[in-house]
């Protein structure tokens, strides 16, 4: 092929952005269509200087609109290209619709969101809420807790996506700034492993085979609207987690770096947990450490797959666990929050189940340091000791003013 | 775990200098995390950045930071930010200025007491790569305080991080980060 390979050292310093546009390229995208915005920028435009340099034989497509990014995204996925893009926040808000488009369609594009608040007010730091408001949207979520698991779930992402069993969009998200525009030690690949590993892109049902000519995005009334609906919620529910499930083997055997579903940390004989997403799992990991040396038996549960949920996962790490809270990083505005409801359903079921509660923190980049989680485990630990919840079931860390609390 | 705060003003380099500094000390098999605060900051305004370096992978994405050492990259933020911010009481401080390290102190008491060092990075800066970037003389500073590593051998390690920039400019950054070495008190 027409293009230059890259050198890279066994470990670069890259920030999560650099990390996943290294990535793109070693992925050999076919076509970018996409539209600047911050955090997320430093994707696109590293993808746009590697072709600009010859690194990578593909297109770049500069739109008026995120909307449009996507829709240019769906169009060449459509004609049986790889393709990915890059967004964030209010970018990502207006992608929306063509989110479950996408999905829907059944077109394995890849998108990297960096996570970042979501107006009113405007605020460019990092929080889960755009990766929240697309959670329904059809498309599979892997979550990277810092940039060297932003670049290693790009490859994934590609693997799984463009099975022809699965054929479904998927998400990449990190951290905005704290993932994103933090440099760290990242173990590369080089470029015929990350490219073997991800193989040809083989088209399916190509809107460009004139042999076999197919309809791409169609109306269904009543009459089939449900089966296509059921179907593609069918396949999110039973073949996309053993594809990840092979996909993190692979990845294991060809890098020696494991990722897993459900990412477990110290909690086979925890008393008390928390389950959060983004880099909140690795500061909590440190903590933990640091409260099993103060007699407190902590551990951790991360999501690294938020779509599909992993249910039987998650259920089989926290039964045994005593006191467990669930960290949302957006506001739920009315409600208890995303992992409260989703980690309560799991545990509903059990015979005997762990006391739990939920925390919204961190909105709009508002820092979640050390000491907020010291007290968190030993708020977890006198609820053990109590044998119930001592406080109400929601509380917000880290917000100043009057301590809120609900339910 | 060795962490280190960096006062500038957005377009001084301060994002660079952290990432060019983290890239050095990666080289030598240690784990490193460089980051800032951004904000909407613009050309001018005051901010920070970070490093982290630990001999083990770092976990901690915690933006609070106690610094072992806080690198002062423009004169007047001595004045106008809080410097010494959840400083320890061993914390050393390599600040750029052009006064004595008498004549700073006095002006500025809360570094009473302080380990405080003083190096003129803008007119290193100026005189040497041609403008008021004092990223890379900072850290020639800092390598002689700290001791972390030969000069010649960072001096080199700069090369190659530099090196998309003209030769020029890569050999004015050498003689700067040199000139701080030597002058930092």
């Amino acid at each position: 092929m027409a293009f230059d390979k890259m050198e890279l050292r066994d470990i670069e310093v890259w920030d999560g952005n650099f990390a996943a546009a290294q990535a793109l390229r070693q992925c050999q995208i076919d076509v970018v269509a996409a539209y600047p915005i911050t955090p997320s920028t430093p994707i696109v435009e590293g993808y746009a200087k590697f072709l600009a340099d010859g690194y990578v034989e593909g297109e770049f497509v500069m739109v008026e609109s995120e909307h449009a990014a996507m829709s240019g995204c769906i169009g060449a996925s459509a004609a049986g290209g790889r393709v990915a893009t890059a967004t964030s926040s209010q970018g990502y808000a207006l992608m929306v619709e063509t989110l479950y488009q996408a999905s829907g369609m059944r077109l394995p594009i890849i998108l990297n969101v960096v996570n970042r608040a979501l107006a009113s007010p405007l605020n460019v730091n990092g929080d889960h809420s755009d990766m929240y408001l697309g959670r329904d949207s059809g498309w599979i979520q892997l979550n990277a807790y810092c940039p060297q698991d932003a670049y290693d779930l790009n490859f994934i992402a590609f693997k799984v996506a463009e099975n022809h069993e699965v054929r479904l969009p998927c998400m990449v998200h990190q951290d905005g700034f704290m993932t994103s525009h933090t440099a760290q030690g990242v173990k590369t690949l080089t470029d015929d492993a990350a490219y073997g590993f991800v193989g040809d892109f083989k088209a399916m049902n190509d809107m460009l085979d004139f042999e076999h000519p197919v309809t791409h995005g169609v109306q269904t009334e009543e009459d089939w609207h449900f089966e296509h609906k059921a179907r593609q919620h069918s396949d999110l529910m039973t073949k996309v987690m053993p594809k990840i499930q092979d996909a993190f083997d692979a990845f294991e055997k060809l890098s020696g770096r494991k990722y897993n579903i459900v990412e477990k940390y110290d909690i086979d004989d925890a008393d008390v947990c928390v389950v959060c997403m983004g880099t909140s799992v690795e500061t909590a990991r440190e903590v933990a450490t640091e409260m099993r040396a103060k007699g407190i038996k902590a551990g951790v549960v991360g999501l690294r797959v938020i779509r599909p949920f992993p249910f039987f996962e998650i259920q089989e790490a926290l039964k045994g666990v005593k006191a467990i809270a669930t960290l949302d990083r957006s506001s739920p505005n009315g409600a208890p929050g995303m992992l409260f409801n989703e980690v309560a359903g799991c545990l509903f079921n059990l015979d005997k189940r762990p006391l739990l509660s939920g925390k919204i923190y961190g909105l709009g980049g508002r820092d979640l340091t050390k000491k907020h989680l010291v007290d968190l485990y030993t708020e977890l630990q006198a609820n053990v000791d109590a044998g119930k919840v001592t406080t109400q079931l929601q509380q917000f860390i880290g917000v100043r003013g009057p301590k809120l609390s609900f339910l | 775990m060795l962490e280190i705060r960096w006062h500038s003003r957005a377009g001084q380099g301060a994002v660079t200098g952290a990432k060019g500094l983290a890239d050095v000390i990666s080289t030598t098999g240690k784990h490193v995390q460089a980051f800032a605060f951004y904000g909407s900051a613009k050309r001018g305004a005051a901010m920070t950045a970070y490093n982290r370096v630990a001999d083990k992978m770092i976990m901690n994405h915690e933006k609070y930071m106690e610094p072992d050492f806080v690198f002062v990259i423009d004169p007047a933020l001595v004045y106008t930010s809080d410097v010494t911010i959840n400083a320890k009481a061993d914390t050393k401080y390599i600040i750029t200025t052009h006064l004595t390290k008498e004549e700073l102190v006095k002006s500025q008491p809360k570094l009473e007491g302080k380990e405080v060092h003083t190096v003129d990075c803008i007119k290193i800066a100026q005189e040497t790569i041609g403008r008021p970037i004092p990223n890379t003389p900072m850290l020639g500073a800092f390598m002689k305080i700290s001791g972390m590593y030969d000069i010649e051998f960072f001096k080199e390690s700069m090369v190659r991080i530099l090196g998309k920039l003209p030769q020029k400019i890569i050999d004015a950054n050498m003689i700067a980060i040199q000139r701080a070495y030597d002058e930092v008190k």
